[in-house]
């Protein structure tokens, strides 16, 4: 079995799917900008960020678009991000939708699971101020009512690029410090 | 239009008088009963349509009648129409005989009319609430009522809910939620489980519930369009599209052809994209992760398609009212013509990739199954209906533009996972099939994509067949066109039930893989 395995990869090679044409100019883009975060992960955190989610009421767009930011073409986690499944693993807590009463708790408790130090990124125009949900009875009205919000990521749902752009803008001003330090 | 005489003949059967029988759209037939009669009406319709309750749902017309109005929904196939029940609830003793001892699936309406509106239904045997969780929110209040008032902020502790429990030896329970490990909507699970096999589970929902019947009160319809993209995102476009409509249908509007072509479009679109993510779903919860990471790459590029036609991946900010904000010309339809090809062939790489594995059909056959009994008894829509044999696709019994298209429904009888993935599969290669008709139909006509519309108030249900199932949106309009009124029901309402029959006396390990299969939505349920 393992010699099977061997001997396909020798023989196969790495087998990896042509880029379309028209796929290159994105591609770039995304390299450009990954290669970019990837310096600023390494010298703020050591090397990884570890993300925590939590779906506090979104309508779900956001989390599509965070788990296509994982897909093979971003696949930002080649830059040093990862999702984690447990808080107690998490560097940042990342927050979606307007914080729905029912969930207050639940992302309160989920905050505080983590290890110190930390810090909040809400994301979707939901997430801040609550969007269109701004004076529903069973919202918090955004996620900066509930927790510390140190970044924000704006868009209804904010693609993958948009995403990783905005981490980047956020990184640079604290050049070579450390950033988890600072947000204390 | 399409005779309901063969209704009245049936109730006047069973001496049952009708009071006030109405026809203000060809589908749609409203009956009003006495008081006394309602139950039996409604039992008899449920059982001679052989019919779920469609949707169940009260209004507070106390300002204007002095009661809550009931409506209970039934859906004839062979009228090609739906029927609404009507009651009139008197605002001193809010109550009505529960219908949920006889009709299962009016069970969870009556619920949410009990928590939303304090309407008792005497006689509903599950007293728990739904969505507005007794922890956070005190008793006695009201949402729904015109007459609410917010709550004081910091109430103390709330009542806590009470799961079913499942008593014996080595029977254990296993909660899972609200937050889950992978990057998905909140809900709580809770197995009782011996062993590895489920013997119950229960789910708590309403997590993200937001409000939205209330938000929508009060608000124009173009801004209701909106709020409804945001009500559930991976089925934005059937939503924006099920209120237009409604609206549409109020006011008594007839949008141009085009403009329903690009609608009929963009829902297959959606439908396309979501089927696929599934499949790669499901792929990864049995840990077959290269279809997985496939699939993702065809959704990915469904997307961008997505993005380049209407500048939205998700198909936000398409439909308006009156027809839609973009048209589609040639240099779109050339490019999505390009796209489609290669979205079928990977498509069929997918397929084979899963059905040609053993281990991949042992872990999806037989597993989850839900029967065709449980599933009418529940009111299933669908796509797990068809997959669980109950024939019922919203594009055949209210065609609409979709009579000029040929396409055949999917339909499968075993119930399990490979039901509802082989129910997706031939969904996919149908919608290609819609979208390439769609493209040469969208050559020749007219260019007029968008008219305006004359307000007027009105009532109305609309109902488009969303990539999960039926959205059906209830309105009720007044003279400005802004909403008094709006009721949603998401095929996921009753579906989740479903599947917390498929789980039993499956293994907890193939929960994920049964959960997948039916990919339900958790703010579309919770709203």
């Amino acid at each position: 079995m393992n010699l099977r395995i061997l001997k396909n990869s020798i023989v196969k090679g790495r087998v990896t799917l042509p880029l379309d044409p028209d796929e290159i100019t994105v591609s770039h883009d995304i390299e450009g900008l990954g290669a970019e975060l990837k310096r600023m992960i390494h010298a703020n955190f050591g090397r990884s960020l570890h993300i925590r989610e939590v779906d506090t009421g979104s309508c779900g767009a956001c989390e599509s678009e965070i788990i296509a930011s994982s897909n093979p073409i971003y696949d930002i986690q080649r830059f040093g991000i990862d999702f984690v499944a447990s808080p107690r693993h998490a560097d940042a807590l990342l927050v979606t939708g307007p914080v729905s009463k029912n969930m207050e708790l639940a992302l309160k408790k989920t905050y505080e699971a983590m290890p110190e130090p930390k810090f909040v990124i809400s994301l979707g125009d939901c997430a801040k101020g609550g969007g269109l949900f701004k004076g529903s009875y069973y919202t918090c009205g955004g996620v900066e009512n509930v927790l510390p919000v140190t970044l924000h990521i704006p868009g209804c749902p904010p693609s993958p690029l948009v995403i990783m752009k905005t981490l980047v803008s956020f990184l640079k001003p604290f050049g070579k410090l450390r950033i988890l330090s600072r947000i204390e | 239009m399409k005779e309901i005489h063969f209704i009245q003949n049936i109730l006047a059967s069973e001496k049952i008088d009708i009071v006030d029988l109405s026809r203000p759209f060809p589908d749609e037939a409203r009956i009003t009963v006495a008081g006394a009669d309602f139950a039996k009406t409604c039992k008899l319709l449920h059982s001679c349509l052989s019919s779920p309750v469609m949707a169940f749902f009260a209004e507070d017309l106390r300002q204007r009648s002095g009661a809550f109005t009931l409506y209970c929904v039934f859906l004839s196939i062979q009228a090609q129409s739906w029927v609404f029940v009507r009651q009139d609830v008197a605002a001193d003793t809010p109550e009505f005989a529960s219908l949920a001892k006889d009709i299962h699936s009016a069970s969870l309406f009556e619920r949410e009319m009990r928590e939303m509106f304090g309407v008792e239904p005497v006689g509903n045997p599950d007293p728990r609430s739904l969505r507005l969780h007794s922890e956070v929110w005190p008793a006695g209040r009201y949402p729904l009522r015109k007459d609410f008032t917010m709550p004081h902020k910091n109430m103390d502790e709330g009542v806590r809910y009470r799961f079913k429990r499942v008593e014996g030896e080595g029977i254990f329970e296993i909660p899972v939620g609200p937050v889950h490990a992978g990057i998905i909507g909140p809900g709580h699970f809770r197995f009782s489980a011996a062993g590895e096999p489920i013997i119950n589970l229960e789910l708590r929902l309403g997590w993200t519930h937001r409000g939205i019947e209330k938000l929508l009160e009060g608000k124009s319809s173009l801004d209701a369009v909106k709020i409804s993209e945001c009500i559930s995102g991976d089925a934005a476009f059937g939503y924006s599209m099920a209120f237009c409509q409604t609206v549409e249908k109020a006011q008594g509007a007839y949008i141009p052809l085009r403009s329903q072509l690009i609608r009929v479009l963009c829902l297959e679109l959606e439908r396309l994209y979501n089927h696929i993510n599934d499949m790669g779903g499901i792929a990864l919860d049995v840990g077959f992760s290269f279809p997985a990471q496939f699939a993702s790459l065809i959704k990915e590029a469904i997307l961008r398609l997505n993005d380049a036609v209407c500048g939205s991946r998700y198909l936000k900010g398409v439909n308006t009212i009156g027809g839609t904000l973009i048209d589609i010309d040639m240099a779109k339809r050339a490019l999505i013509h390009t796209a489609l090809i290669k979205i079928k062939k990977d498509f069929r790489a997918l397929e084979e990739m899963l059905f040609s594995s053993v281990s991949f059909m042992d872990r999806a056959d037989a597993t989850g199954i839900l029967r065709a009994k449980t599933a009418r008894d529940l009111g299933i829509t669908g796509l797990a209906a068809r997959a669980s044999g109950i024939g019922l696709d919203m594009r055949k019994v209210f065609p609409g533009i979709y009579h000029s298209f040929s396409f055949k429904m999917a339909k499968e009888q075993a119930g399990d996972v490979t039901a509802r993935l082989k129910v997706r599969c031939s969904e996919v290669i149908e919608s290609l099939e819609i979208i390439k008709q769609c493209l040469e139909k969208l050559g020749t006509c007219s260019p007029q994509i968008k008219i305006t519309i004359a307000k007027k108030s009105g009532t109305a249900l609309g109902c488009v067949e969303a990539w999960r199932g039926p959205v059906l949106v209830w309105m009720r309009l007044d003279a400005a066109g802004y909403i008094e009124r709006c009721k949603i029901v998401d095929p996921s309402f009753h579906n989740w039930e479903g599947l917390s029959y498929a789980v039993l006396g499956n293994i907890i390990p193939d929960f994920p893989l049964c959960n997948k299969s039916f990919d339900l939505s958790y703010p579309g349920n919770d709203l």
